[in-house]
């Protein structure tokens, strides 16, 4: 772990501020435009969840280095309510806010590696990484 | 004032000065230091020191005014509120250690004099930190309304076509508005239809797609159509990525093209005059 950054979710404006870190990394690493877009667009939806769901939370922006693969690992967390349903929040369509519901499976899609773990009334940590190729 | 203090300061003006420019230079981060050139530096030091020393014998009223003039001052050459805080607090140590010196404090009076020194400081401190946040507020709101004119013009460029062109990142407010003038719009203009270009608009993450969704469905009810333009590559990945469907919209990667269909779909075409 060399490197890490966060950014507290708090208002709708901190979203901006967090993909805009994790755009950074992402050049700083040399990923392509394409996967530049990729890393943000997963990090405003991970981010806009906190911000929807938990009110509160925050993002972490993690340099990698394993095995001389690069890459940048998204850590979301928040102490909010957690989701009951993992199964069914990964579902494409699946919504609780009048969105299209294409959040969590979509920013999964948009990533290589994606893990997330949730405990209802304790919150919810998503961990997700993408390596540069 | 106490007079013995006030004696003290006014007898040693230069000295005191000198000292606190000297304690200032080498305590400031190198981060000030870059943005204000040396003779900017001892300029706006000594008109500070001044000016705390003129709050010695002025009037209240005055100080306040040659404060806040001198806050505005600060603040625009950037100088960070630490260090003007910063600056205060030495010169209160240097008029005590300067007194210590001198013999001028006694055990009786010294719990009497730092308390003196201490009331004397503390309004100008506030003062300092309220002027500031005064100015930070002032430029928020400025930024915020300055926003707010760019939010989300709609342009009619030919009879029954509008174009609305969206810069920069779409939240919740200026997505009501988007859909507001949008449609207020469409009426005004009579509009047959809308190209929305999203160019500008850096990340396309499932909100905006929603919200993008439901501007062309809304056209469609009063009777518009509805095409989206200015999708970049990177941005229609990360749209098939996340699964997004915009079947129901016409989309067009430049807002060329778009301009084009929209021609089309109101029966005319671009024709070049020859001569």
């Amino acid at each position: 772990m060399e490197f890490q950054s966060c950014v507290k979710i708090i208002n709708e404006w901190d979203i901006v501020a967090a993909r805009q870190l994790g755009r950074n990394v992402a050049k700083e690493l040399g990923f392509g435009t394409v996967d530049q877009a990729r890393i943000t667009t997963a990090i405003s939806e991970l981010a806009r969840n906190i911000y929807l769901y938990a009110g509160q939370g925050s993002v972490c922006i993690e340099k990698l280095n394993e095995d001389g693969k690069s890459g940048l690992k998204i850590i979301a967390e928040d102490q909010g309510p957690g989701i009951e349903d993992i199964r069914r929040v990964m579902e494409d369509g699946y919504t609780t806010s009048g969105g299209l519901g294409a959040g969590l499976p979509g920013a999964k899609r948009l990533m290589d590696e994606f893990d997330i773990e949730s405990i209802p009334g304790e919150g919810t940590t998503i961990v997700a990484m993408k390596w540069l190729r | 004032m106490n007079q013995l203090v006030y004696d003290f300061i006014k007898q040693n003006q230069d000295y005191i000065l000198n000292e606190w420019m000297n304690i200032m230079k080498e305590s400031t981060d190198e981060r000030l230091i870059k943005v204000v050139s040396d003779r900017m530096f001892t300029q706006t030091s000594s008109e500070f020191i001044e000016m705390i020393i003129a709050n010695v014998d002025s009037k209240n009223k005055e100080f306040t005014l040659k404060l806040s003039d001198f806050a505005e001052k600060v603040v625009q050459l950037g100088w960070p509120l630490t260090f003007v805080n910063e600056g205060l607090h030495k010169f209160t140590l240097i008029v005590i250690n300067g007194m210590v010196e001198k013999g001028l404090v006694t055990p009786d009076n010294q719990v009497n004099l730092v308390n003196h020194l201490d009331k004397w400081a503390t309004p100008i401190n506030n003062e300092i930190v309220n002027i500031y946040t005064q100015t930070w507020e002032r430029t928020v709101s400025m930024q915020r309304m300055a926003l707010q004119e760019l939010s989300a013009p709609l342009i009619p460029v030919l009879e029954g076509i509008t174009v609305m062109p969206l810069i920069g990142t779409i939240d919740t407010e200026r997505a009501k508005q988007i859909m507001e003038n949008l449609l207020t719009g469409v009426v005004k203009h009579r509009s047959e239809v809308v190209l929305i270009d999203i160019t500008g608009v850096p990340v396309v993450d499932t909100m905006v797609a929603h919200h993008i969704i439901q501007a062309a469905e809304a056209v469609r009810l009063v009777g518009a159509k509805c095409i989206l333009c200015g999708i970049r590559p990177e941005i229609a990945q990360t749209i098939v990525n996340l699964g997004i469907n915009l079947n129901e919209v016409i989309t067009k990667n430049t807002l060329k093209k778009g301009i084009e269909v929209a021609l089309e779909l109101t029966s005319r075409k671009i024709v070049e005059v020859e001569g």
